[in-house]
């Protein structure tokens, strides 16, 4: 029988079908459900490496070991990988690789929305594009035949639309594809310059017989319909078309680079009028421009955010979408927040009382940079809050370094973030940096990772000591504090910053959806006391409300888990434990 | 079966429960024998953000999402959600809300209103509207996370599915020791929707 499966749990069935028995990756929305699907299959390795950089090595080294491997990431984590990335397409492969880009148009969950096609036209990768589950897990297992057939890893490139939807798969046996004979061959796998020109060469073979393939493969195919428009077409966007416009001509592409080029003139040849339909980037369309055939794309589709159907229809069609009632107009946002009890509630409302400059990093924590909180200054990508923090100094010299801090959770330290404090120790910054240590990678949904001493599959395995690991790189002044105390943290930062050397405040208390123990008290809000001041309001916490009528703060019993952060902000002690 | 797709749009705040209304009611529908298309919010949105699940069925589904104006039935787990969304219903669609008021960002700290009776705004612009207090139903069924069973109930009054295929999904899906609770709070939606209709 047919199942449902998000994108994401198909690409793990179609490597596991494949006879993959390795996969490796960093969590990232929205390529996280990927590995971690792959983990619960039996007799498989998974893990969850520090960062995507080490976890392409890793995979690297299981093909060369002769492994299946799947390796999984978002875009900006394909950035991450980048270095190894290029110069693997040289090496090529032993054990097939599939590498999979989840890519995040709209950037629900994502600091920009880069199209990684761009990266496997640069890196000479091929690229397949599914465009439902079923595709993702038929594209996933002949990425991996295809990876061996020609000696290259293969980018199975995803958008957040096909990983988080839910489509039907028929599911296939798994093929025992065993490991592949290990021969050591340096002129392969070493990449010395004498040798990496060998196989440049190799690189531009290779890229000719699958720009053949590219026009034989049944991936890429005609849907003939209505002539008079022809429209070019992949992944999710494919479905976009066919929802809106399902009488007109189609050639959908499930393998897009290099791209069929005789299939695209064919196709041009024969309809009236020809247009991309692409999200993001013109990678399509460019490539059919410089061959000389007229046709259009972002001329009248967006390079910006997700498409819909009803895109489609304005745009080629001409159709007017529903008016809509314009109640919209009236709907205040509603941005994410931190969650009742979230331990980085206590640091941003003591960072934004303090006025420090922060520079800030990826994970739940950012939201900190939002109103009310409204504690950070600067967030670019993974660990770059310590190197940041680091420039400040160096830009506006060690007094501005005794009211800026770098703020960066536990699992984005790992990943990123120690380099950049043994910079600050060897060129001798004076910088503060706090490690929020909630014991998980929490924004993608609570992934273990070196420092909580669990594995993908939960087992114990050495604990990574932040503590020590920062004295070894060289701060001499470590500390840990729970974040949901506030004198203590406030304490820590003022005796900290003052120091003209540089120091690490350890945050340290579990993210508030993995402490499964139910409070054991409820608050209220004794009316009496309360004299509307709203300073609990402003820490941003949907456990309190605010009634405008009574001037009244209350806690709302549904959401409270009774952290303790708002009894220590009222002035007036006006929230109480409720007895018995 | 009928032919033409049905499009189910559910909306609420993230932590709602949103996410496993969509899982079950898809369920159900695979069951039935139709394709089916979900599409899910995963990620940021969840921390307490506007999320949105949509369910997509008939004889064969292309798009994950629903076009504006094309949903059948929206379903709000809060008030000014189902606002939010109310242009992707259809002319004709029906609306369920789930009495509940989770007041945004902007309103807890004051720079923004949270909308006077939008609620009763939207039973005047939709006039097949229903408004219902899950969390009080579920609570007296034995658990306040079961609203979003309750609603499920409501949902499949309303698309008119059997419910013993819901019953068998709901089995399937919410671990044994809760399976009680979320039977009895799925009947009682479907029994008010039932109620209401008349």
């Amino acid at each position: 029988m047919k199942r449902l499966m998000i994108g994401n749990e198909a690409i793990a069935r179609g490597a596991y079908e494949a006879g993959a028995t390795v996969a490796t990756a960093y969590p990232g929305t929205p390529s996280t459900e990927i590995v971690s699907s792959f983990a619960e299959f039996p007799g498989v390795y998974a893990e969850w490496s520090p960062n995507e950089k080490v976890a392409l090595e890793v995979g690297i080294g299981a093909s060369i070991g002769g492994a299946r491997t799947l390796v999984a990431m978002k875009h900006v984590g394909v950035n991450v990988a980048a270095d190894p990335l290029y110069t693997f397409a040289y090496t090529g492969v032993n054990g097939g690789l599939v590498l999979i880009s989840a890519d995040d148009p709209g950037m629900h969950s994502s600091q920009n929305e880069q199209d990684n096609r761009g990266y496997a036209r640069f890196a000479k990768l091929p690229v397949l594009e599914p465009a439902d589950s079923q595709e993702a897990k038929d594209y996933t297992r002949l990425g991996f035949e295809l990876s061996e057939r020609f000696d290259t890893p293969v980018m199975l490139r995803v958008t957040t639309r096909l990983s988080h939807s839910q489509t039907l798969v028929e599911t296939g046996e798994r093929e025992e594809a065993g490991v592949k004979e290990y021969k050591k061959n340096a002129v392969k796998f070493v990449m010395l310059p004498g040798h990496a020109r060998l196989r440049h060469v190799e690189v531009e073979k290779r890229m000719l017989a699958l720009k053949e393939f590219a026009d034989e493969t049944e991936l890429n195919r005609i849907e003939w319909g209505d002539r008079s428009l022809g429209v070019i077409t992949s992944g999710v966007a494919y479905q976009y078309v066919k929802e809106a416009m399902p009488d007109i001509s189609i050639l959908k592409l499930g393998f897009t680079n290099p791209l069929p080029e005789r299939l695209i003139r064919s196709f041009a040849g024969q309809v009236d009028r020809l247009v991309v339909v692409e999200e993001l980037e013109p990678v399509i369309e460019e490539q059919v421009k410089a061959w000389g055939i007229k046709v259009e794309g972002k001329d009248i589709f967006t390079l910006l955010g997700e498409y819909s159907p009803e895109m489609i229809e304005e745009r080629l069609a001409g159709r007017d979408t529903a008016a809509g009632f314009g109640l919209d107009k009236e709907i205040p946002g509603r941005p994410p927040l931190l969650c009742p009890g979230c331990p980085h509630r206590g640091v941003f409302y003591t960072l934004h009382r303090m006025r420090l400059t922060v520079t800030g990093d990826i994970g739940c924590y950012t939201l900190g940079a939002l109103p009310p909180l409204d504690g950070m200054d600067s967030c670019i990508c993974m660990g770059a809050s310590i190197g940041t923090v680091m420039g400040m100094e160096k830009a506006r010299g060690q007094d501005f370094a005794r009211k800026s801090v770098a703020v960066i959770g536990d699992s984005t330290f790992v990943h990123s973030g120690i380099t950049g404090l043994i910079d600050i120790v060897y060129n001798q910054g004076t910088s503060t940096v706090l490690i929020l240590d909630n014991d998980t990678t929490a924004m993608t949904g609570h992934q273990d990772h070196p420092a909580t001493g669990r594995t993908i599959t939960a087992q114990t395995t050495s604990k990574l000591d932040l503590v020590a690991l920062c004295k070894a790189v060289g701060i001499e002044h470590v500390r840990v504090v729970d974040p949901l105390k506030l004198d203590e943290l406030r304490q820590a930062l003022t005796e900290e910053l003052e120091r003209r050397e540089p120091s690490v405040i350890i945050c340290k208390r579990p993210c508030a959806l993995i402490v499964k123990e139910p409070p054991q008290q409820k608050y209220y809000v004794d009316a009496e006391l309360c004299k509307g001041c709203k300073i609990c309001i402003r820490i941003g916490c949907t456990g309190m409300y605010w009634l405008d009528k009574e001037k009244l703060a209350v806690i709302n019993p549904n959401n409270c888990i009774t952290c303790g952060l708002c009894p220590q902000v009222c002035t007036f002690d006006a929230v109480k434990i409720v007895e018995g | 079966m009928p032919n033409q797709t049905r499009n189910i749009l559910i909306v609420g705040v993230g932590g709602q429960g949103t996410l496993l209304t969509s899982r079950i009611i898809a369920q159900v529908v695979v069951q039935m024998g139709y394709d089916v298309k979900v599409s899910e919010i995963h990620g940021m949105a969840q921390r307490g953000g506007s999320v949105v699940s949509q369910v997509r069925y008939g004889e064969k589904i292309y798009s994950p999402i629903i076009k504006k104006g094309d949903a059948d039935v929206l379903l709000a787990f809060e008030k000014l959600e189902a606002a939010r969304w109310l242009d992707y219903l259809k002319p004709g669609g029906k609306v369920i809300i789930n009495n509940d008021r989770v007041d945004p960002l902007p309103v807890m700290t004051g720079k923004a209103k949270y909308p006077q009776d939008i609620d009763q705004k939207i039973a005047a612009l939709v006039p097949d509207t229903t408004i219902v207090d899950a969390t009080a139903i579920a609570i007296e069924c034995g658990n306040v996370k079961a609203a979003n069973v309750v609603l499920v109930g409501m949902l499949s009054g309303a698309m008119g599915i059997p419910a013993e295929e819901v019953e068998k999904a709901i089995a399937t899906m919410v671990p044994a020791k809760a399976l009680e609770v979320n039977l009895k709070a799925f009947r009682e939606g479907e029994k008010l929707f039932a109620a209401m209709v008349g």
